[in-house]
């Protein structure tokens, strides 16, 4: 019955159509649809755009951080601050040297010098080597302790225990990346430095192991999130392959997985050792902020102490100093020329992961 | 060859529950050593269950609960005195995709070797010697001799699966449980594998799960027909396909379920 009604109707309701448009709604329907079509084609075009806009945003984002953060240090490469008769061996002068404020500015000095006195008011100096070595050195004893403990923690969690165990200790890791950095900052002063002091005999508890100790503890939660995520990726096969070979499940770990997920462990270090290069506030609580190249004692020897030794960070330097210097002093720009020297590091550091990535995909 | 007599794997009372389900019902079972029997049923029926009982590579579920008994060669592989690394070592599994690990087809092969044996069996001289017998075994040697070092991975399909048959070899497995190894191949990558076990059997107990009927009638000597979790058929390959005797079984083969 059904079918025959349809197949009566059907040539019926399709037939007057074409013939003779129905008064009025027919013509009125037709452009009806069709503007329908265009606000949703344009609806679309709209949010299509918007998609992109939200796609390009970071580039737009980290390109004009970029231009401002140069435009802002620029000045120091092209501004003379002495008259132009002065020799160029001025900036070669040393410390007793008791010329006016203001010299040029030399990036050889910048990058090579440990002598870091930009408000002195006989001889500026603006070295941020020691500050350079303050942040990797800080950098990498934070990474020394954080890659095992962080990807030790991802193995655990991923290939150790199951259920209820790995739930609660996703979430406790993960709210140890909501601990704010001034809080962290906070410990590195009230609890670690009396313990490092008693634990260790050091003279002063505000120390490069202090703050690495801290940088490590923040960055083992993204660790731990990245590494068990890349851990999760393997295929179940491959576990499988190995288990029936009989292999134990250490040995499943280091021969199987490890190999296996170690473009997304690797990932996982980076962006740890990422978060520890720009993190500022705890560095600067809890380094002692001394100006300081730790590895040299003052006779010029090499000390075995240094995690002991305090040390300044780039970051903990620009927190600190920017608030101070007058906008568009010499020290103004070359606080700026420091976010400048940061960002190249970063990139640097993100550069050789892709490409260490690449190569490792390629293979 | 072989003595007809001697069993490989004997199970008696075998039941097995994943959490509630219960998956295989009291099986009893005694597969011949040195001969390919294969296992064959509809899906869901227990066949992969009951293979990968033999190695207990179920267990790695933590919801598997297991009762009864489990004989490889006459022992017992649920006593306490069994070491899992043993068993799996002498009763080698190849799975229904081929999954070499990530690493190169020599690493692939003396995988085994690295995770069982230490010190003077891991010299270079004795690994090499190992991949080129294993390797030969299998047919692998002339294609890839002189690419040992290429990503298993990057093989074919075939070449993979060929690959995992031959990393069980240096481990001198006495039972080989194929997980239906050639459903990811295609005809000649098949009958590849088809041709390597039938150099295989005899030295090897081979139990290979099957979909395919066909393949089971011209690859196997003895074949075992399950159904929801019973073993309900085991017979001489022939005779099953032939002459079945129970009317389950012979409805399976003419495919009028499945």
């Amino acid at each position: 019955m059904a079918t025959e009604l349809q197949t009566e109707l059907a040539p019926e309701r399709a037939a007057p159509k074409p013939a003779q448009p129905e008064r009025g709604s027919a013509p009125a329907n037709k452009p009806a649809r069709a503007g329908r079509g265009a606000l949703a084609i344009a609806g679309e075009k709209l949010i299509e755009f918007v998609i992109r806009l939200c796609g390009i945003s970071a580039i737009i984002f980290v390109f004009s951080i970029f231009f401002f953060v140069f435009r802002e240090a620029a000045p120091l490469f092209f501004q003379k601050h002495e008259p132009p008769a002065q020799p160029e061996a001025v900036v070669e002068r040393h410390a007793d040297d008791h010329s006016p404020a203001a010299k040029k500015f030399a990036l050889k000095e910048f990058l090579f010098s440990k002598e870091w006195y930009p408000t002195s008011q006989s001889n500026v100096r603006f070295g941020v080597l020691a500050l350079i070595v303050g942040t990797l050195s800080v950098t990498a004893l934070a990474m020394i302790i954080a890659v095992p403990f962080g990807l030790g923690a991802a193995v655990f969690v991923s290939e150790f225990c199951g259920g209820k165990i790995k739930e609660t200790l996703k979430i406790v890791i993960e709210l140890l990346a909501a601990i704010p950095s001034v809080v962290w900052g906070f410990i590195g002063l009230t609890v670690m430095n009396p313990i490092i002091q008693d634990l260790f005999h050091a003279p002063i508890g505000l120390n490069m192991l202090n703050g690495a100790i801290l940088l490590a503890l923040m960055s083992v939660p993204i660790m731990v999130s990245i590494g068990e995520d890349s851990l999760k990726a393997v295929p179940d096969s491959f576990r499988e392959a190995g288990l029936a070979l009989g292999a134990t499940r250490w040995q499943l770990v280091y021969r199987v997985l490890l190999p296996a997920a170690k473009n997304g462990l690797l990932a996982a270090v980076l962006l740890g050792v990422g978060r520890a290069v720009g993190e500022t506030m705890a560095v600067l609580m809890a380094t002692g902020h001394a100006v300081n190249i730790p590895f040299v004692t003052a006779d010029g020897s090499f000390n075995p102490l240094f995690i002991f030794e305090p040390v300044r960070t780039l970051t903990a330097t620009i927190a600190a100093e920017l608030g101070e210097a007058s906008e568009g002093s010499q020290h103004y720009r070359v606080l700026f020329l420091i976010g400048v020297l940061l960002f190249s590091m970063t990139f640097i550091v993100n550069l050789t992961a892709d490409l260490i990535i690449r190569g490792i995909k390629k293979r | 060859m072989s003595d007809p007599q001697k069993l490989a794997i004997t199970t008696r009372a075998l039941n097995l529950w994943y959490a509630k389900f219960q998956a295989l019902i009291d099986v009893t079972v005694d597969i011949k050593h040195g001969i390919i029997t294969s296992l064959i049923g509809p899906s869901g029926c227990g066949k992969t269950t009951l293979l990968r009982c033999f190695n207990r590579v179920n267990e790695r579920y933590g919801y598997v609960t297991t009762t009864g008994e489990i004989k490889l060669h006459g022992k017992n592989i649920y006593d306490d005195d069994v070491s899992l690394v043993e068993l799996r070592k002498s009763a080698g599994m190849v799975f229904q995709r081929p999954n070499p690990l990530p690493i190169s087809v020599y690493e692939n092969v003396v995988f085994g070797l690295r995770i069982h044996k230490e010190g003077g069996d891991l010299k270079r001289s004795v690994l090499d010697e190992a991949v080129e017998v294993a390797l030969t075994e299998v047919g692998l040697w002339q294609d890839l001799k002189d690419r040992l070092d290429m990503r298993a991975t990057n093989l074919q399909l075939e070449q993979q699966q060929k690959l995992c048959i031959a990393r069980l070899l240096p481990l001198k497995p006495e039972i080989i449980l194929m997980d239906e190894p050639c459903s990811a191949l295609d005809v000649e990558g098949t009958r590849a594998i088809e041709e390597l076990m039938f150099a295989l059997k005899g030295r090897y107990t081979i139990v290979i799960v099957t979909h395919n009927m066909a393949q089971a009638r011209r690859a196997s000597d003895e074949c075992i027909f399950m159904l929801l979790g019973e073993l309900i058929e085991h017979s001489r390959t022939e005779e099953l396909f032939l002459t079945p005797k129970n009317p389950k079984t012979a409805d399976y083969i003419e495919g009028r379920y499945g």
